[in-house]
């Protein structure tokens, strides 16, 4: 038997986008391959309706495992069990952390071809070929694997979520754990630090960057998301670094938003960035790096100094504004 | 204990990187540089070295590479790094992340460390997957994209943000971890530190010389295959103002801005 496995991420009871995604992908893939998409949840205590739930997306199986979340190593062991039981040829994640953690030390463990980034999969001769930019996304090359088991990493939000109305089996499945995997604990899981505000909702976000310099630099932000009316932003890098709240991150491990003006200030436009933004309707970016990738996907882009840039640009937005 | 450190030599940023249509890989010519990413991962060896919780006797770097990535050692060095190892072989020439990960778990094998740190990613574009491949082949836990490290009672003390929040994890030693650069900020290395990086010891080891079985690395034993390279779908290229007088620059954006009536 052959058939696609997808590692589906869920926290406080609601599975995230990423994972349906993939699971939704895996559904298509497999429809095409003529085979069957399984599904593996890891968890305290996962439900029967929390699991079946993947059914509605395309999933026809639901492993369900119980240990401990958030964690890979554990995920590592528990769909090296599950590919031992069920013979799949590829395993499938979404973006995320855990996606490129579990599925590059599952690639270790069975010895297989794994490529991450990947923004779209085919079938060709009854096989699976990943698609993966490089180079800043100038070049799109395809990966064919030559491992029993090819491990897929999507990019964050690659695969579109369908809903079925299918529903899936859930089987339990024992999982003996590695040593090693449980030597890592989560003492606090999915801590949220600053105050909520709410990017998703907003039509013009200013998202700020390193290239602030400073956490103070989000004061002429936060003035000038003020005056064009919208919310402020900001990319991991100056999350991480405590400068503004996570609840307000693009990217990756953040949020994914489409506003219809997107201004990034001093930032560079890294792809961890670019993909929890770049449906935005319109970009501008100002940065005194003219070789900063974000120019190459901006509408607009203006090559100078935020510090000098931003308080003029405040005054004539409220000047106009105001007109 | 020992902290082994494993590092990278990339292209550096603004060198504009290509592939090699020949042989459909990265062409590797041009500046390099040490991945900056693997300066934080040093940065944190010292500083657990230093602040004296754990009783670290040596910090080693440890590359695999051609000839030049000898350089990214003495970098390292510079850095705060004791001594260093290069895992350099034809044989390893085109690997996968998997023969990769291998390869470097072999060489980590050879040095039993108590810990491994590394960059999270790489400049070059290999996402995020080395600290998991090599902690599965080591069996050791492991933890990615870490930013915060603290030293309780012998075991790690983990933060890291995921995509619900931040994780804290307690990870017990011997370990492999990767960190984020917000994890610290690296120092420069002293005029004398950089003098004195050509005269620490540097290793240079063969394939087999650790126990790399041929069969499993280099590009004709790759797991996973490039090809057929493609440019995406184009889009129109943006607009570019150059800021030179600053009031005109803000002119034209507001212009821009209000003829997609986004000032409404």
């Amino acid at each position: 038997m052959s058939g696609i496995l997808v590692y589906a991420l869920h926290y406080e009871g609601a599975f995230n986008k990423n994972s349906l995604g993939a699971v939704s992908e895996g559904a298509r893939l497999a429809q095409q391959l003529g085979t069957e998409c399984h599904a593996i949840v890891i968890g305290e205590g996962v439900s029967d309706d929390l699991a079946g739930q993947l059914g509605n997306y395309g999933a026809s199986k639901v492993y369900r495992v119980e240990g401990p979340e958030g964690l890979a190593q554990p995920v590592v062991d528990a769909m090296e069990a599950a590919i031992a039981a069920g013979g799949h040829e590829y395993a499938l994640f979404g973006g995320g952390l855990l996606g490129f953690e579990i599925g590059a030390g599952l690639a270790a463990r069975l010895d297989a071809g794994v490529c991450m980034e990947v923004t779209s999969v085919r079938v060709e001769e009854g096989k699976l070929v990943a698609e993966r930019p490089i180079l800043q996304d100038s070049q799109i090359s395809s990966v064919h694997y030559r491992s029993g088991v090819g491990v897929i990493i999507g990019r964050l939000n690659a695969f579109e979520v369908a809903e079925t109305g299918g529903t899936a089996t859930v089987e339990d499945l024992p999982v003996e754990f590695k040593a090693h995997s449980l030597k890592a604990k989560m003492v606090q899981r999915g801590e949220q630090r600053g105050a909520d505000v709410n990017i998703e909702d907003a039509d013009v976000l200013v998202a700020g960057g390193r290239g602030l310099g400073k956490k103070e630099g989000f004061d002429a932000l936060e003035e000038l998301a003020g005056a064009l009316g919208g919310a402020v932003a900001a990319t991991r890098a100056v999350v991480d670094a405590g400068w503004y709240s996570y609840s307000a991150q693009i990217g990756q491990t953040g949020k994914t938003v489409s506003p219809k003006l997107y201004l990034a200030a001093g930032i560079s436009g890294a792809i961890q960035h670019k993909v929890g933004m770049q449906a935005s309707e319109n970009i501008v970016a100002i940065n005194k790096d003219s070789n900063a990738p974000i120019f190459e996907f901006s509408d607009l882009g203006i090559v100078g100094d935020l510090n000098k840039i931003v308080p003029k640009l405040t005054e004539a937005v409220k000047a106009k504004k105001g007109a | 204990m020992k902290i082994c450190v494993l590092v990278k030599e990339v292209p550096d940023a603004a060198v504009e990187k290509r592939i090699n249509p020949s042989t459909g890989r990265l062409d590797r010519g041009g500046e390099k540089n040490l991945n900056p990413f693997d300066t934080h991962a040093i940065e944190a060896a010292m500083q657990l070295k230093e602040g004296g919780a754990l009783s670290i006797d040596e910090v080693v770097a440890v590359t695999m590479g051609p000839e030049s990535a000898k350089r990214a050692l003495t970098k390292a060095v510079s850095l705060g790094a004791d001594r260093s190892v290069h895992l350099s072989d034809d044989a390893l020439a085109g690997s996968d992340v998997n023969g990769t990960g291998y390869a470097l778990a072999q060489v980590l094998a050879s040095e039993n460390p108590d810990l491994v740190l590394l960059g999270q990613q790489s400049d070059d574009g290999e996402c995020y997957t080395i600290g998991a491949v090599v902690a599965d082949h080591l069996q050791m836990p492991s933890l990615t994209q870490v930013i915060k490290i603290d030293v309780e009672g012998g075991a790690l003390r983990c933060e890291r943000q995921a995509e619900y929040g931040y994780d804290t994890v307690q990870v017990e030693l011997p370990a492999v971890i990767s960190v984020g650069d917000a994890i610290n900020e690296p120092r420069y290395p002293s005029l004398k530190a950089i003098m004195g990086a050509k005269k620490k010891p540097l290793e240079t080891k063969a394939a087999g010389d650790v126990g790399i079985e041929a069969g499993r690395v280099g590009y004709d034993n790759a797991r996973a295959h490039c090809s057929e390279f493609a440019a995406p779908p184009a889009k129109a290229a943006g607009q570019i103002i150059e800021d030179e007088d600053t009031n005109e620059t803000v002119e034209k954006i507001v212009a821009w801005l209000d003829e997609r009536k986004l000032l409404a």
